[in-house]
């Protein structure tokens, strides 16, 4: 297993009339292949503008972010995004939804909408194929998004604090499904958010930034037994440990 | 028992509601019917001058006339194609300047004083200038209707366009989509609803505009009918062409309505 993902020395601003803002100074990690990269930092210090950077929605100003098995076979990593909502849209059904970006990529097939249906059934929403996003619960709702980005078959994951808009028991319950569906279907995942216990219980490892401009404060690789789901990992004894240690590196930054 | 107790309860809630809805139906139509009487009970006793004020007998007197030799069925379409023709090109082209200037946001920042301005002309005042470039014609009258309505269509959904989430739109980047899939999926889907708002106000600006054209520039029409009455002092003649008028709007308003409920539905 090598490097899926390598940033090296990335710095990113901010302009506006009133002047600049520095967000990430010199940022260096990579994400390996298969892992659960966690990253953790005060609020806004610019995590997301990681994601964004990621995806290739955003340059750096300089340094590179480059995927090192992409140099090689010369083709380009697929990668998938969930953003803080779902952003089901309400006049598409739920399998039309879940298609979207098959049908902007120009691959609605019919194997890949029987895909997209068996994905849908497998996880718990076969009976609301032809439903609106409305008549879905918050967390199916996120289940739902989680599938639109996973028939892409995207390498990488990337999460935006996907469960920030669901309540705290929606939160945890939907956090244990995306985070059991991630393992079974074998993806790297990248996951950006502000609760340390949500970062633990998802992550193999936790990247801990510093206040704007962000750098790395320290990079822990969190030992849990695998066969735990993110819920059990919550109640691990090691889980307080890496908590408190997280808490300690995270408050040491923010000073 | 209990299942019993709180069927009654609904069904009386349900009654309340239905006997409520059928008397404003009722107040409305009884309203209407006395201010008819009212007004015929007056002009026939002298208590307004039925020359100038009309009545509605002599009005239906009036509609009946011209039914008979065809003339109000013909000044009735021709108003009605000219209303919906240019309700129709003030939608289209709207829509797609609306479109251009979503996509080329320098051309919008240098053309929105100018549209302001336009938009809050009063367009009549250019209903003579028209005549002059464009000639006493239909075209004359379509161009007036199109300009009090697609201005303020223009604006209203470019304003939209502006409006929709924007992580919304991100959503479609992260898919892999452009500029032009952000439009189709999400921008215009979303706006649907202002559409037909806009839709709704233009189909009353595109008939006030197409009777400002036929009182200048017309030898047909219910706007051309009112100027003509008036010219002739036969206001039957014109108390009817508006009285038809309304009838057009409230039909065109509600065809506008039910469009709504089916896409919403």
């Amino acid at each position: 297993m090598g490097a899926l993902l390598q940033f090296e020395d990335v710095n990113f601003a901010y302009h506006s009339m009133d002047g600049e803002t520095p967000v990430l100074s010199d940022l260096s990690f990579q994400v390996e292949e298969r892992e659960f990269l966690s990253i953790v930092g005060p609020s806004g210090c610019g995590k997301s503008t990681i994601l964004s950077l990621i995806a290739g929605l955003m340059e750096p100003e300089t340094g590179s972010i480059f995927f090192p098995a992409q140099k090689e076979q010369k083709k380009s990593v697929i990668i998938g995004y969930m953003l803080q909502k779902d952003h089901l849209f309400e006049w598409r059904t739920i399998i039309n939804n879940v298609t979207l970006g098959l049908e902007i990529r120009h691959m609605k097939t019919k194997e890949n909408v029987r895909k997209a249906e068996e994905l849908l059934e497998k996880y718990g929403l076969g009976k609301f194929k032809k439903s609106r996003p409305s008549q879905l619960s918050g967390g199916m709702r996120q289940r739902a998004a989680l599938i639109r980005t996973l028939v892409l078959e995207p390498e990488l994951l990337l999460l935006d604090e996907p469960f920030s808009a669901l309540d705290y028991q929606t939160r945890l319950s939907v956090g244990d499904d995306i985070g059991t569906i991630i393992r079974k279907e074998k993806k790297t995942a990248v996951l950006v958010t502000h609760d340390l216990s949500e970062a633990i219980s998802l992550g193999t490892r936790v990247l801990v930034l510093s206040n704007r401009p962000a750098r790395v404060v320290c990079d822990i690789a969190l030992d849990f037994d695998e066969k735990l789901t993110p819920l059990e990992k919550r109640n691990d004894p090691q889980f307080q440990a890496y908590f408190q240690k997280i808490w300690k590196e995270l408050n040491k930054s923010g000073e | 028992m209990e299942n019993k107790k709180i069927n009654t309860a609904q069904q009386l809630y349900v009654r309340k509601q239905k006997t409520q809805k059928c008397l404003v139906i009722l107040f409305r139509v009884l309203s209407l019917v006395l201010f008819v009487c009212l007004w015929e009970w007056a002009s026939r006793n002298e208590v307004i001058d039925s020359f100038i004020f009309s009545s509605p007998s002599e009005i239906a007197d009036c509609f009946l006339r011209m039914a008979k030799d065809h003339s109000i069925f013909q000044h009735v379409g021709v108003t009605l194609g000219e209303t919906l023709l240019s309700f129709g090109l003030s939608i289209v082209i709207g829509l797609l300047a609306a479109v251009l200037l979503w996509s080329a946001k320098g051309i919008a920042r240098v053309l929105e004083p100018y549209l302001v301005v336009l938009n809050s002309l009063p367009k009549s005042a250019l209903a003579p200038l028209l005549i002059v470039w464009l000639g006493a014609n239909t075209r004359t009258i379509i161009v007036v209707g199109v300009s009090l309505a697609v201005f303020g269509t223009i604006l209203n959904l470019y304003t939209g366009f502006l409006e929709v989430d924007k992580e919304q739109v991100k959503l479609i980047y992260t898919l892999g989509g452009g500029k032009r899939h952000a439009l189709s999926k999400v921008i215009i889907p979303s706006t649907v609803p202002l559409l037909v708002s806009v839709m709704k106000v233009n189909i009353g600006l595109s008939l006030v505009g197409v009777v400002i054209g036929e009182f200048l520039a017309a030898d047909a029409g219910l706007g051309y009918l009112i100027i003509y009455g008036s010219q002739v002092f036969q206001l039957n003649l014109v108390m009817t062409g508006i009285i038809i008028l309304c009838v057009i709007a409230l039909v065109l308003y509600q065809g506008i309505a039910f469009l709504e409920k089916r896409i919403n539905r």
